[in-house]
């Protein structure tokens, strides 16, 4: 009467044998999200390099070429095609050949000579923001840095004011390094929130969790018998995931791993819990993938692991606190990129332990109300 | 069963004025039974008429809106912990785990229960021998046939030595003869006091219960034994006969029957008519009508009413008493 996890041992063996018995879905469960860190460790670069770009060089001077050569070697643009006229210039952006035209007018060398302004047109394609930002920032130190020296006539003279920016934690803005630390938390997500509701709406479909509730198990008993199995799962992926990161895309780990581990806890106990709130609502398993998936998103898009937080409209960024991924990427590329420790990182743990609890408590209580009293 | 069961004077289920709303539905409207230690009740009535809320009441699994139930002696509002202890349930689509063996099934259900290792292991002995369940204790569940998954159900149901076992319709989908040898189980352990919550829908199961009860859209409106159902004036009333008669052409037959005065209902079983007819009524006269329309008639015997015979005319009565009080 008094043991509120009652049937815990019991639930938790049965669960144990679950899993063994059907390797496949493990096996995919935990294969999966490596295939996926591979294909995105490998694909995903936002360091924008080598724009294609098309040339009309009106001009064709040595003034001109060197500004050419300037483009060239900032490793931005990547010059495919020459071009003799403005409309070829033009249906070349249109036909997405090249994302840059650069016009360089048939004066520009004169102009230079006698000490006026040369114009160069930039035309941009627009319709990717990130490359159109990076083409606007290239051409236009380029163009202020060759304005500069012209002005200052001597080429080795040094600037007034020179500013020199240092990257942090990821000198070479390695994509890898950025993304993978992230991909951990949606990844983790993923197999720990699937598992659990699958794992608790195949017992709905098949009609055992109602001959459960006529034993004397408690929920407590139930629910932690059926977490705990895939806690051990999810901590085992996110030591593989790490290792995978560290050994394969070369990630450095700055920080200490065992806090890593200690906090991705915290974490995986929010994303099960998840798991047994989607699984209190839905009633076949291919409703509880839809269910899952509708979580996924938010703690994709508005986590901060793709999109900065701080550029989101203000409603997003306050949603994001209520994100549990929001803390757990802080987490990682804390421990990962920053070296972080838990001076730094103890607010996110809390937050995600505080989460943790609230989210049981709601699904254990929906669970006794929808589920066991339906 | 080598343990017999402790009898006390409480009934194994007592029902007063439950009352089940689901919004503004009532599924369970005011019904009221006793079950004795050591009856098989059958509980009937049509899909939806409340007989699966009832059973989730009694289990505790579903709050009483009003009433009260005890189990066993047991209030299933406030000590349902300690009701579950005392209960088995098989639900109609056996609830194992069919990726489990029929030893881990077993297994399962007698941990839950929390049984000693010894003691389990011992339950574990008992069961197989009883439910015959020895040849297939490496199988997997799902490889079972109907008839052994529900065996192997009730053997999981049974492990923790209840007092009183509710059946949810536990011969759906199974063979005939897996049917009997259930049936024959249910009565050798009732013969150890063992009292059994049965719903069903064959009548011939019903027949073979010692206690039945029909529930027809949340309404109880039957309970007693089957003899006893048989004898109740609105089944037989006043002035009234069952007769069974055989001819060829049956449907033809039945068809002209029910225009000839003096049969009150008739329909068809099988090669015969089952007719309520009036006591004065005249065979020979039947035999000729029928004779006239080219139907010979072999056979005119009187009938005792079945149980199906009861459902029907209580059903009527009922849907004659709910339509006089809409109007």
């Amino acid at each position: 009467m008094t043991n509120i996890f009652r049937g815990f041992a019991a639930v938790f063996y049965k669960e144990v044998l679950h899993v063994r018995r059907d390797a496949a879905t493990l096996f995919f469960s935990l294969i999966i999200p490596l295939l996926q860190m591979t294909v995105l460790g490998f694909a995903i670069d936002t360091n924008i390099r080598q724009v294609h770009t098309v040339v009309y060089n009106a001009d064709g001077r040595q003034e001109s070429r060197e500004l050419l050569d300037r483009l060239k070697n900032s490793d931005t643009f990547h010059i495919i095609r020459y071009v003799e006229n403005d409309k070829d210039l033009n249906d070349a952006i249109i036909s997405g050949r090249a994302r840059v035209g650069v016009k360089i007018p048939v004066d520009y060398s004169d102009r230079l000579l006698h000490q006026m302004s040369a114009q160069v047109l930039v035309l941009i394609d627009g319709s990717d923001s990130s490359v159109a930002g990076q083409a606007i920032n290239v051409t236009t130190a380029i163009g202020l840095d060759e304005s500069l020296r012209r002005v200052l006539q001597d080429r080795s003279a040094a600037f007034p004011v020179d500013m020199r920016p240092k990257i942090l934690f990821n000198p070479d803005s390695r994509s890898p390094n950025f993304f993978l630390p992230g991909l951990t938390a949606v990844l983790l997500l993923n197999v720990t929130t699937f598992l659990t509701a699958f794992s608790i709406v195949r017992e709905k479909e098949r009609g055992t969790l109602e001959q459960l509730f006529v034993t004397p198990v408690r929920p407590m008993g139930l629910l932690f018998g059926k977490l705990l199995p895939y806690l051990g799962i999810g901590f085992f992926e996110l030591c593989m995931i790490l290792a995978f990161m560290r050994f394969v895309f070369l990630v450095p780990i700055h920080g200490n791993v065992l806090l890593l581990a200690l906090f991705s806890l915290p974490y995986l106990f929010v994303s099960l819990s998840i798991g047994i709130l989607v699984s209190s609502k839905a009633t076949t398993q291919s409703e509880a993938m839809q269910l899952s998936f509708l979580t996924f998103l938010p703690s994709i898009f508005f986590s901060g692991y793709i999109f900065p937080r701080e550029t989101m409209p203000w409603i997003f960024y306050w949603l994001s606190n209520f994100i549990p991924a929001t803390y757990f990427i802080n987490i990682t590329r804390g421990i990962i990129l920053r070296g972080a420790g838990i001076q730094h990182l103890w607010f996110d743990a809390l937050a995600l332990t505080a989460m943790g609890t609230f989210l049981l408590v709601v699904a254990a209580r929906r669970f006794h109300n929808k589920v066991i009293m339906a | 069963m080598a343990t017999p069961v402790q009898t006390t004077n409480e009934p194994a289920i007592s029902a007063e004025h439950l009352l089940r709303r689901f919004g503004n539905f009532t599924a369970v409207n005011d019904v009221s039974f006793r079950v004795e230690k050591g009856e098989i009740f059958g509980f009937l009535g049509p899909n939806g008429s409340g007989k699966t809320t009832v059973i989730k009441m009694l289990t505790g699994l579903l709050p009483l809106s009003g009433g009260s139930a005890r189990v066993e002696g047991l209030d299933v509002g406030t000590e349902s912990e300690a009701v579950r202890e005392q209960i088995g349930y098989m639900s109609q689509n056996f609830s194992l785990y069919y990726d489990l063996t029929v030893m881990e099934n077993l297994r399962f259900y007698g941990r839950i229960y929390g049984l000693e290792p010894a003691r389990l292991k011992q339950r574990i002995k008992e069961i197989i021998e009883l439910n015959g369940l020895a040849p297939y204790l490496n199988r997997l569940a799902a490889q079972l046939s109907g008839g052994w998954k529900q065996r192997l159900a009730l053997g999981c149901a049974m492990l923790h030595q209840p007092k009183l076992l509710f059946l949810d319709e536990p011969t759906a989908g199974i063979d005939p003869v897996a049917r009997r040898q259930l049936w024959d189980l249910l009565f050798e352990l009732s013969g150890h006091g063992i009292t059994f919550f049965v719903t069903t829908h064959y009548m011939d199961e019903a027949e073979r219960c010692s206690h039945v009860a029909y529930i027809y859209y949340g309404k109880l409106i039957a309970d007693g034994t089957p003899d006893s159902l048989r004898q109740l004036p609105d089944v037989q009333p006043a002035g009234t006969m069952r007769v069974e008669i055989t001819a060829p052409e049956v449907t033809r037959a039945l068809r002209l029957a029910r225009h000839i005065p003096g049969i009150r209902s008739a329909t068809i079983f099988g090669q015969s008519i089952h007719a309520l007819v009036d006591e004065s009524f005249d065979m020979e006269s039947l035999r000729h009508q029928l004779g006239n329309h080219g139907i010979a008639v072999t056979e005119i015997r009187p009938l005792a009413p079945s149980l199906e015979d009861v459902f029907v005319e209580l059903t009527y009565k009922h849907q004659a008493l709910l339509e006089a009080a809409s109007d």
